[in-house]
């Protein structure tokens, strides 16, 4: 398939644009996102080549945005809601877990909830503890939400334009830190990544490190930098925490019989603590280690410069793990 | 601010002497561990209170561990600082632990992949060693294993007897080296599967204490890796006996007393200056030449054990305090109280049999150590006088065994020579 090299951010654009301009009913909305381009850029040009029916900004209340955006899905458009940081996205909580998730269930099938929350997520780059998190993994706790977590452009070119197709409401999160990076994007207006798919970024035979998001970049220069000691890590994508891809999981550690999970977000009650769960259960007897997992320390991340690093997690902790366990 | 106890060998602690709150002295006893050789003080580096303690009874550490933090009353223990690291933890992927380990309840350690395919195969984990993260047994271990080849799993650690009913000899054919053995992993030790276990009224099964287990790994290992050669010279002892009743009768008022056994290890240790190729440990492709001259002696405890105590650099240490040491060293054995550094670093050891009416003997060398001198009984022997005619001599057989690729027979028995030519002259010893 044809390629090209964009940026996260481009490919996000151009994956909202292609389906905008596939589907009258598709609009966006959220704080900035219009006039002022969007935080992120992520709408660059988009009040200009859709409108401002389609492209809406609004006032900044998060759970005004949640609220008319599961109200819009359920009289029938598909909203895609931008929340300028994840971190904003807890004041919507209500919209989001109460409503978007429950109401298919809830009124027995009489409405869908097509919508997408766009979120930007994690970061470290020092704002501070309010403005840091990564808990996508609070998000997947709810039955009833999807929740996508793209780690390179083609995966998030592919799932954004399968969370706007698919008639559930998808949490949609995109790492700051990623915005930029760039990478190969397919030439197809209707390149899908299923929901609930994971990729092998890496094939390996003695441990598998398992992630998704901000994590793949640690784990793929971990897995690089153990090479050199003759450790082969197969690293696995997750792409989707709902519905979480656990056969490939299984598959994987059914073949490496170790693991380390390597996340951005907090160890504790946290999505490395559900998979390992899930693993040794499923797994048991496959287990040749115990597990072990990479995240944020469990601490409001520091605002110094320095303690912040220490507190995120990186390839060099990554490293450490799977030669704990090895 | 805390100080941290940290520990000066590998071992399985034994006891807290003291607990969490209590008031210790700089030097105050506070734990004891077993070693493989013995059972070994910990003591308290700083005047405090014991802050904490981190490691419970019956479990393993490494040398080096935080054992236990000691501060001022109501300080907290650092925060920061790891736990122990037990069983090797927190080591990377350090060499592997060699024998195959256990949880302070005994049972064995292996992932359940490697317990999986155990019982697939029909292979019983008691017969692996464990090259995992703290002895773990994992899956290689296992698709490894060839049966009757490893052996039983350590027994749980056996206290030291502290009885001190018999004396210490300072003797046997071999001892336990404090340190480590060149290859990186350790054999099987002597632990051998001779098939299924005797049963019934006519026999007892016993333990292996982790002594016995330490003997038999380097012992099989020595005599596995180690091509030895032996050279035995007849010493005339008739001089040094006289020297020695002489000395003893002019230093008995300052309560030392010079043994046969301590003009030998002095004697060896003038010898290993001058032929410091002996002094020197085969480690694969390298050659490790020792500055100093540690004379380990070879002790038999009562609780059919054996260790090795060290005289430190013996070939400057005067015959009168070396003597003193030596039996200081052997009553802290006696007792199961030796010190880290009683047993530690020896170059070259000294094994003497001379008590128990030997004529002749040779000794196993401890890895890595180049040789061995093997210290028979003074005898009254037949022998031809200077003059041609026979007469009545005081004689004592003494054997080398040298690690061949380390030196040659001329080489020892060039040593030898000189052993003897000290001990025939055994004014040089105190020159």
């Amino acid at each position: 398939m044809a390629t090209k090299n964009l940026p996260m951010r481009e490919a996000l654009r151009k994956a909202l644009m292609e389906e905008m301009h596939r589907d009258q009913r598709v609009f966006i909305m959220g704080q900035e996102v219009g006039y002022w381009q969007g935080t992120h850029r992520v709408t660059r040009g988009f009040i200009e080549e859709f409108g401002e029916k389609r492209v809406r900004d609004t006032p900044i209340s998060e759970m005004a945005i949640g609220g008319a955006a599961v109200g819009a899905a359920m009289a029938g458009l598909r909203p895609i809601a931008e929340f300028m940081t994840i971190n904003f996205a807890f004041l919507a909580l209500d919209a989001i877990v109460n409503h978007a998730a429950k109401i298919h269930y809830m009124f027995d099938g009489m409405f869908k909830v097509p919508l997408v929350f766009r979120a930007a997520s994690g970061w470290g780059d020092q704002a501070t503890a309010s403005h840091s998190h990564a808990p996508e993994p609070i998000f997947a706790h709810f039955p009833g939400l999807y929740v996508g977590c793209p780690a390179t452009a083609g995966d998030a070119y592919g799932m954004l334009k399968t969370s706007i197709r698919d008639d559930n409401p998808v949490l949609f999160s995109e790492s700051i830190a990623l915005y930029a990076k760039p990478g190969p994007v397919p030439d197809d207006d209707n390149y899908l990544i299923p929901v609930g798919k994971a990729d092998i970024k890496r094939p390996g035979r003695h441990v598998s490190l398992i992630t998704y998001a901000r994590g793949l970049e640690w784990s793929l220069l971990a897995a690089k930098e153990l090479e050199k000691d003759g450790i082969d890590c197969e690293v696995v994508d997750l792409r989707w925490l709902r519905p979480l891809d656990t056969a490939l999981v299984f598959e994987s550690f059914k073949k490496t019989g170790r693991a380390v999970i390597v996340e951005e977000s907090l160890p504790f009650y946290s999505f490395g603590s559900e998979l390992a769960a899930q693993i040794q259960e499923h797994c048991f007897d496959y287990m040749d280690a115990p597990i072990k997992r990479v995240s944020s320390l469990d601490v409001p991340l520091p605002y110094s410069r320095h303690i912040e690093l220490m507190a995120l997690p990186n390839a060099e902790k990554v490293v450490a793990a799977v030669k704990e366990i090895l | 601010m805390a100080h941290e106890v940290k520990l000066g060998m590998d071992g399985t602690l034994l006891n807290w002497l003291r607990g969490v709150g209590e008031a210790v002295k700089a030097g105050d006893i506070i734990a004891e561990f077993e070693a493989d050789k013995a059972t070994v003080e910990v003591t308290a580096p700083a005047d405090g209170v014991v802050l904490e303690v981190r490691l419970e009874v019956g479990t393993e550490a490494k040398e080096g561990a935080v054992i236990a933090m000691i501060g001022a009353a109501g300080e907290s223990a650092a925060p920061a600082a790891a736990p122990a690291p037990t069983n090797g933890h927190g080591h990377g992927p350090g060499p592997a632990v060699a024998v195959a380990a256990t949880t302070p309840e005994g049972k064995i350690k292996a992932s359940p992949l490697a317990r999986k395919i155990a019982e697939d195969r029909g292979i019983d984990l008691s017969q692996i060693v464990g090259t995992g993260p703290g002895g773990r047994i994992v899956k290689e271990d296992v698709e490894q294993f060839v049966p009757g080849t490893a052996a039983p799993a350590p027994a749980a650690p056996t206290p030291t007897p502290t009885a001190a009913a018999a004396p210490v000899a300072p003797a046997a054919p071999v001892a336990v080296p404090p340190t480590p053995t060149p290859t990186a992993a350790a054999p099987a030790g002597g632990r051998s599967s001779y098939g299924k276990l005797p049963e019934g009224d006519d026999v007892e099964i016993l333990e292996v204490s982790r002594m016995r287990r330490a003997i038999a790994d380097n012992t099989i290992l020595s005599k596995q890796m180690t091509p030895h050669f032996y050279i035995t010279m007849d010493i005339d002892v008739e001089p040094l006996l006289r020297l020695r009743e002489t000395l003893n009768t002019a230093l008995e008022k300052e309560g030392i007393k010079i043994s046969v056994n301590d003009m030998v290890v002095k004697a060896t240790a003038l010898a290993l200056r001058q032929f410091p190729n002996l002094n020197t440990h085969y480690y694969g492709d390298k050659l490790v030449r020792h500055k100093h001259i540690h004379i380990g002696i070879a002790v038999a405890l009562p609780n059919n054990g054996l260790m090795n105590v060290v005289a430190r650099d013996a070939d400057r240490t005067t015959l009168s305090v070396l003597a003193q040491h030596n039996k200081e060293m052997f009553a802290r054995a006696r007792e199961g109280k030796v010190k880290p550094e009683d047993i530690r670093g020896a170059t070259f050891t000294v094994s003497n049999l001379g008590p128990y009416d030997v004529e002749h003997f040779g000794a196993i060398i401890n890895p890595p150590e180049a040789g061995i001198l093997a210290v028979s009984s003074a005898r009254k022997v037949p022998v031809v006088l200077p003059d041609g005619t026979l007469g009545i001599g005081q004689r004592m057989k003494v054997t080398i065994s040298v690690d061949h690729r380390v030196s040659d027979g001329a080489e020892g028995a060039e040593f030898m020579r000189y052993c003897r030519q000290l001990l025939e002259q055994p004014m040089r010893l105190l020159v």
